[in-house]
């Protein structure tokens, strides 16, 4: 596999090493902080109880699941304008982290929805646009997974991807639009500028955390990625032992 | 210069026609959608009335992406592709021609047939005339998107599925203007022209989005 | 040049000249129709470039001068044969470049010239896989363009079409045309130069040699 022949993967290897037990440990603090904050230190809501703890989870997964998307498109130009051989492997590593969170976001949407809204789910504009960012996850994986060759489900899902982040504004704003004319009846904006410092430090704290941990499973899975391709790369030239890579041209008059 | 455009259109038109009456098909597909409907929500003649237009979409939705699959793939299968690739004429405009032909043979009859399925579920004359003037205006920009599906599913076999999953995520802000115009038509409070010009607004900027990025990933697949 | 995720060739250079055929030969798999594919526009080389020097439109690539004659036919078998050849006459640009004169056909004198007249308002449905292959070779005498692809072009023809082949691609070559074809066949041309790729013992050596004729 040619690009692999540069050093760059290798590097970024090495740089892994060295930054992701340091990145655990600062994820781990974070969490312990957060955790204990939005447990022990932040007041039950007055209305809602201690179920408003669910927020602390909810709102950073879903801020996380909208960076996850933005850091795939940054890849995607990455993969077609500069052609970094990491970009793919970046946009790749990111699309199940990003399902994974918009997942979370919606279960503990669900969740808190059950006592609040007395129902689980509602087809509120949010909730909406987070299950249409799921779905999209879920299709880039399924593009990913389906085509054989890496540098071209690469180069697909890129495509894919710049289409949806043009997309996803236009997405937002006609299912916005969509809510209004079908149910005006306004959700309570708990992630407004109305909040109460004694609640928005543990959610910043926690928003920091999961950020963190984005980053984590992000190096995680880029590195297993690029061995991935790696045992790949090796796979193919055993196989074609036979029939080694290179070719030699000779040419001569046929006269 | 513009000849090839002609003949490009030309011939698609002239295949999509000989080839099994692909258009024929869509609207057979659309009519058994539609008639369906009524086993599942009941035959109430007024509810039918107020989700009409919904259910003309969805199955104009489902109907397009249908025949979509095919839309490069032919002229991958013969080879034909890699022809239109060396070419030497823009491929984004050879893309948007030949989606224009492939919705001349498989959407506009589906707007046609529209009315007729209205007639099943109840619809006003106003609202017919609402939902066929929305799907005249709208198929087009499924058809421009679907092409994107079309060109990045275009190397894989069995491509049709993986088309309509990452595809109509892509569609629901056409499938939302659409719905509501056509429902504004018919209830007062809002305007009907605010949304129908959103609507046209969609379909000329997936006119320019699908092609180039159809056009980009067909690039790509001939590797 | 790349495909697949593996390297198919490295370090491979050479300039073929006006009214010269490059007959490409080697074993199976060593990356015959990816070179072709490659001259085409259809595989981007990882490195490298190609150049056509003398054209008449500088801007214009390569492959825009160039004809791909692969082992598909890109015929609509719901056309007829004329039609088929009507839609590439209008729809492949011309390339004309100085030092390059040919004979450019009507599209029925073309079928006419390879022995398939008989066929031009039948569905290209009802053509035999020789008679394909003429009405797909047809396509290369419609439009000017100076360079010639074609990979295995002698395969499904008779020795009487493949006469008339050579004859066309002599024809080509006196004009001043460009011929690259990848065969495992002989051909009986005027002025050939060989590039023969084979397996490298040692993967990744560069061996190139570069070659006027």
């Amino acid at each position: 596999m040619a690009i692999w022949d540069y050093a760059n993967p290798t590097r970024f290897l090495r740089l892994v090493e060295i930054i992701l037990p340091w990145l655990i440990a600062a994820c781990a603090a974070a969490f312990a902080v957060g955790l204990y904050k939005s447990f022990f230190m932040a007041p039950e809501d007055y209305q809602q109880g201690d179920t408003v703890r669910i927020m602390f989870i909810h709102v950073p997964a879903a801020w996380l699941a909208m960076m996850c998307y933005s850091i795939m498109a940054i890849s995607s130009l990455g993969t077609l304008v500069w052609k970094h051989p990491l970009a793919d492997v970046s946009a790749k590593a990111a699309a199940p982290i990003g399902a994974a969170l918009t997942f979370t976001c919606l279960v503990t949407g669900a969740l808190w929805g059950k006592p609040m809204w007395g129902t689980y789910w509602v087809w509120d504009a949010r909730l909406t646009s987070v299950l249409v960012l799921f779905i999209m996850y879920l299709g880039l994986m399924a593009l990913w997974r389906t085509m054989e060759d890496p540098i071209k489900a690469g180069k697909a899902a890129a495509i894919l991807t710049l289409v949806g982040a043009l997309n996803l504004p236009i997405i937002k704003f006609s299912v916005d639009w969509w809510n209004t004319l079908h149910q005006p009846a306004s959700v309570i904006r708990l992630d407004g500028p109305t909040i109460h410092p004694d609640m928005l430090v543990p959610l910043l704290v926690m928003a920091l955390a999961f950020t963190l941990l984005f980053f984590v499973l992000h190096l995680m899975a880029m590195r297993n990625e690029v061995l991935r391709r790696r045992v790949r790369a090796m796979r193919m030239r055993a196989a074609s032992v036979a029939a080694p890579a290179t070719a030699r041209a000779t040419a001569q008059p046929a006269e | 210069m513009t000849g090839w455009v002609g003949s490009l259109f030309a011939r698609e038109l002239r295949i999509a026609v000989r080839v099994g009456g692909s258009g024929m098909i869509g609207v057979l597909f659309f009519l058994a959608v539609v008639s369906v409907i009524p086993f599942g929500v009941g035959p109430d003649l007024n509810l039918l009335a107020r989700i009409g237009p919904a259910f003309l979409w969805i199955g104009a939705l489902l109907a397009t992406l249908l025949g979509l699959d095919r839309l490069f793939q032919a002229d991958r299968d013969d080879g034909a592709l890699d022809l239109l690739l060396m070419a030497g004429r823009p491929l984004e405009l050879v893309v948007l021609v030949k989606c224009l032909a492939h919705w001349m043979a498989t959407g506009l009859p589906l707007v046609v047939a529209a009315p007729v399925l209205a007639i099943f579920l109840n619809l006003s004359p106003t609202a017919i005339g609402a939902v066929t003037l929305t799907l005249l205006v709208g198929t087009p920009a499924l058809t421009l998107i679907g092409a994107i599906g079309a060109s990045l599913t275009v190397t894989l076999r069995r491509g049709g599925l993986l088309m309509a999953v990452l595809v109509i995520p892509l569609t629901i802000p056409i499938l939302i203007f659409g719905v509501s115009a056509a429902d504004a038509a018919v209830t007062d409070p809002v305007p009907f022209l605010t949304p129908f010009l959103i609507l046209c607004a969609l379909t000329l900027i997936s006119a320019v989005v699908g092609p180039i990025a159809s056009a980009m990933a067909l690039r790509f697949s001939s590797d | 040049m790349d495909r697949g995720g593996r390297r198919v060739f490295a370090g491979l250079t050479f300039s073929v000249s006006a009214g010269t055929a490059l007959i490409v030969t080697g074993p199976n798999g060593v990356g015959k129709s990816s070179l072709l594919r490659t001259l085409a526009g259809l595989v981007a080389p990882a490195e490298g470039d190609l150049n056509l020097e003398g054209a008449s439109q500088p801007d214009m690539a390569v492959h825009e001068h160039a004809h791909y004659f692969g082992h598909q036919d890109a015929l609509k078998p719901a056309l007829t044969a004329l039609e088929n050849l009507t839609f590439w006459q209008s729809f492949s640009a011309p390339a004309p470049s100085p030092g390059f004169k040919s004979a450019v056909m009507k599209p029925v004198q073309a079928l006419e010239f390879l022995g398939i007249g008989h066929t031009a308002r039948l569905p290209a449905a009802y053509l035999s896989a020789g008679q394909r292959r003429r009405l797909s070779l047809a396509r290369l005498l419609i439009t000017p363009r100076p360079l010639w692809l074609m990979d295995e072009p002698t395969s499904a023809l008779d020795t009487a079409s493949e006469a008339r082949l050579l004859d066309l691609m002599n024809n080509h070559l006196s004009g001043g045309g460009i011929i690259i074809a990848a065969t495992h066949s002989p051909l009986n041309l005027s002025t050939i130069v060989r590039l023969h790729l084979e397996t490298a013992p040692e993967p990744m050596a560069p061996l190139s040699q570069e070659r006027d004729a």
